[in-house]
């Protein structure tokens, strides 16, 4: 019990960079259950047609719900996780710049998962799916508290992100070891700089959009009300303006892992490093100028339609360069296939086909025939699975030694490929076809005269075979601490900074900072010998603070006291806020001073 | 400046914490300057839907609009000696004129709930009458609460001087965001000065 309360109080308080990312993972891991169970019941009540398993609202709130929990919940999360232990090993620094508001955006994110599982909880769910479009999202016509808990647990992960957004640019222009020039990052590390700035861009108007939706249901307001001059195209427009740049964050990082991965084990430095940084930059700026090709059969018409077809297919220009530049990294390179680099190589031919259906749909008058089609469906799922948890999973595989100290079982970690290769490409290259017989998109079931009964079996096949693969890595994940081998600093041979130090890293994370002279930092160390400095005498640390939990209470209060609506809990709330947050303004703390053990 | 000065003048040290602040506040300037735009592209696509309510210019009087322009705009002034003097080291200037900031802040919101008061009771204009009063509370409401949460900031950041014996960077860097705040909340009234006050009285 009092070692409970002591695992608890460590938690609780923590403002270590490495802790608030394992808690990220772990979180966003239990998430992936929730939206997965989610799917294999969407996949079950297709087995085949007219089945009565999940029918009508229960079937869109399910649909809802895997969407939500999976983009908000569970994949980006994940990367931020990751992102948060491993970037600021990455460029020699101690902590993140802010490592207070890292604490913070972690207790919002797990505030906008428990707002979102309460509707799970009490059954009340939102059912208009994950983009929540007006008017069906109004109170006339979605009087529960589903839309409320959506919209809240939004604005307050949101925030967190957006926090996390500042954070990771900070921490990456500020906090960098001596000689770690912005052109010898590791590319993970551009991925994490280039995925904040799209963060920072692009969620704010998500956060203006859900105002609105907010001032609509709770306080009367008309935005999307016709009948009052309201306009149900200006969510549209918000929504997507950050919509597509949220699916760009849900990838860049991917990006940054792949290449990791790839030069890692392939023994090689990166093919077109400089393109690579181009690339990305590219894709992100790019990424702010597509969104109405979610619009394209709102009637915008022929002009409009034909820009936003344009710049969507330009963004398969700086995509193929990175194709192209993995390809060129394992050329001739000492190819070394470990679980991690599996994924990364299952990752590309996926992601070029999520790629190809990409510009397919970007084809405005094409897309009028894939609109809300099972194509569409697949076509995401490629770039979401294929792309960003494939990544993932190679991240998993590759840090997992780094983060948790202990190396994964490799025979496991490839059976579980082998399992998730087959099973996704078997639950969702047939939805290619279904879609083009004409199967639509958030319908609970089809006719069975209309020929798509064998491919929804076989999708739904596929599915139990992924998730026989995930469930290998979560066996592989329960055995590994269990019994695990410990890891040493180094397992894989790594170029960059993450390896230079003890797995897991000490709270200090370097004894000293590592000079670094160029590109795969460590891995010049490793060749010409250069030893790592001295320990320093004393390291000042932030010292560990109660109060990012508490003002992310306060918020969360504040949340649930406007859904329910509880007046005195709402106000009550604001004020705990300020309060919590005038002592997190002007407290202050006297850091945490350690002393690294000498060397022998 | 003379030498005496000089000595006294305080730095923000490039690369430490005091200087990652200030930085991460111009970023997340920019992202609050992306939520406004969102907020003022919305009123821009329903400012003319008044749906037989009353319209911009039924209302606005620019009389008062611009007193309190005024007003926000001297308290930005005022904002950036406080901000100078500290830099210099020079505790009680600053909080002396960060005190009469505060106040104008407090004038600019008094102008403001007048005219929301007004429009509320004797125009019969609320949030609910049409999608051009929803957009019009939304936008200038929020900036409004920018300035009111501002108003509280500089505050306790005038109660928090007290303490200070000597100007630390740290104690820099606080007031510096808390001045860029608000400046930042005094350009965004700019904008809504011109496109909600201006042209709507122009039409």
């Amino acid at each position: 019990m009092k070692k409970l309360g002591k695992w608890l109080w460590v938690h609780l308080t923590t403002v270590d960079h490495k802790r608030i990312g394992a808690m990220y993972v772990v979180t966003a891991a239990i998430m992936l259950l929730f939206g997965g169970v989610e799917a294999f019941l969407i996949r079950l009540q297709l087995f085949h047609p007219d089945n009565r398993l999940v029918v009508g609202d229960s079937f869109n709130q399910l649909v809802t719900m895997h969407g939500t929990t999976m983009i908000f919940f569970a994949i980006m999360p994940l990367f931020v996780g990751f992102a948060n232990v491993i970037m600021p090993l990455q460029i020699g620094a101690r902590d993140v710049a802010f490592p207070f508001l890292n604490a913070f955006s972690y207790w919002l994110y797990l505030a906008g998962c428990i707002l979102l599982q309460t509707a799970l909880i009490t059954g009340d769910m939102p059912n208009d799916g994950w983009f929540a479009y007006p008017p069906l999202s109004l109170k006339t016509y979605n009087p529960g508290f589903g839309m409320d808990y959506y919209a809240m647990s939004i604005q307050i992960s949101g925030l967190g992100t957006f926090i996390t957004g500042i954070n990771f640019v900070v921490t990456i222009l500020n906090m960098r070891a001596p000689g770690m020039t912005l052109r010898r990052m590791p590319l993970f590390t551009w991925a994490v700089f280039i995925m904040s700035t799209v963060i920072i861009f692009a969620f704010p108007p998500l956060t203006a959009d859900v105002f609105l939706l907010i001032f609509d249901r709770l306080m009367g307001m008309n935005f999307f009300n016709v009948a009052q001059g309201g306009n149900v195209l200006i969510w549209q427009h918000l929504f997507w303006i950050f919509g597509h740049p949220e699916v760009y964050i849900l990838i860049l990082p991917a990006f940054g892992i792949i290449s990791e991965v790839v030069t890692t084990f392939s023994r090689k430095n990166l093919f077109g490093y400089d393109s690579m940084i181009l690339a990305l930059v590219a894709i992100a700026f790019i990424s702010f100028t597509v969104w109405s090709h979610h619009l394209f059969t709102a009637g915008m018409g022929p002009i409009v339609n034909s820009i936003f077809a344009t710049t969507t297919m330009l963004i398969a220009i700086p995509t193929g360069v990175k194709i192209f530049n993995w390809i060129g990294t394992l050329w001739g390179g000492k190819i070394r296939t470990t679980s991690a680099m599996l994924y990364a190589l299952g990752f590309i031919p996926i992601f070029v086909v999520g790629g190809i259906t990409g510009v397919m749909v970007a084809m405005a008058p094409a897309d009028y025939q894939y609109n809300m089609s099972y194509f569409v469906v697949a076509h995401f799922h490629y770039v979401m699975i294929g792309g960003s948890l494939f990544s993932l999973l190679a991240a998993l595989y590759y840090w997992f030694p780094k983060i948790w100290g202990r190396l994964l079982d490799e025979r496991l970690g490839r059976l579980s490929f082998a399992l998730m290769f087959v099973g996704f490409n078997a639950t969702f290259f047939p939805q290619h076809w279904l879609g083009l017989f004409g199967m639509a998109r958030r319908v609970f079931t089809y006719p069975p005269d209309w020929g798509l009964t064998f491919w929804n079996q076989f999708s739904t096949i596929g599915l139990i075979v992924m998730t026989l693969g995930l469930l290998v890595v979560m066996y592989d994940i329960i055995i590994t601490m269990v019994r695990g081998q410990r890891a040493p600093a180094d397992p894989w041979d790594g170029r960059t900074l993450e390896w230079a130090t003890s797995s897991p890293p000490p709270l200090y994370n370097f004894p000293a900072l590592p000079p670094v002279t160029s590109r795969d930092a460590w891995w010049v160390m490793k060749r010409q010998g250069i030893p790592l400095p001295e320990p320093e005498r004393d390291i000042h640390l932030p010292a560990p603070t109660l109060w990012p939990f508490l003002l992310a209470l306060g918020m969360t209060v504040v949340a649930y006291g406007v859904i329910y609506p509880v007046t005195w809990l709402a106000w009550g709330g604001v004020f705990w806020t300020l309060y919590a947050l005038y002592r997190s303004l002007f407290d202050r703390v006297p850091p945490l001073v350690l002393h690294p053990e000498v060397r022998a | 400046m003379n030498p005496k000065e000089e000595s006294a003048a305080v730095k923000l040290p490039l690369f430490s914490a005091a200087e990652g602040r200030v930085l991460g506040f111009w970023v997340f300037m920019a992202g609050e300057a992306n939520l406004f735009a969102s907020l003022l592209g919305t009123y821009m696509a329903l400012r003319r839907q008044t749906a037989g309510g009353p319209g911009p210019q039924d209302l606005f009087s620019l009389e008062m609009v611009a007193a309190a322009t005024f007003v926000l705009l001297t308290s930005s002034f005022t904002g950036a000696l406080a901000t100078s003097s500290l830099r210099k080291g020079h505790i009680r200037p600053f909080q002396a004129w960060l005190l009469l900031t505060v106040a104008l802040g407090e004038i600019f919101l008094f102008i403001q709930g007048y005219e929301f008061y007004e429009y509320l009771v004797h125009r019969e204009f609320s949030w609910q009458t049409s999608a051009f009063g929803s957009a019009f509370y939304t936008l200038v409401g929020f900036h409004g609460l920018h300035v009111l949460f501002g108003v509280f900031w500089l505050f306790g950041l005038w109660t928090q001087s007290f303490f200070w014996k000597k100007v630390t960077p740290e104690d820099l860097s606080r007031a510096w965001v808390a001045g860029l705040y608000w400046h930042f909340v005094d350009v965004v009234w700019i904008v809504i000065f011109t496109v909600v006050y201006l042209s709507g009285v122009v039409g």
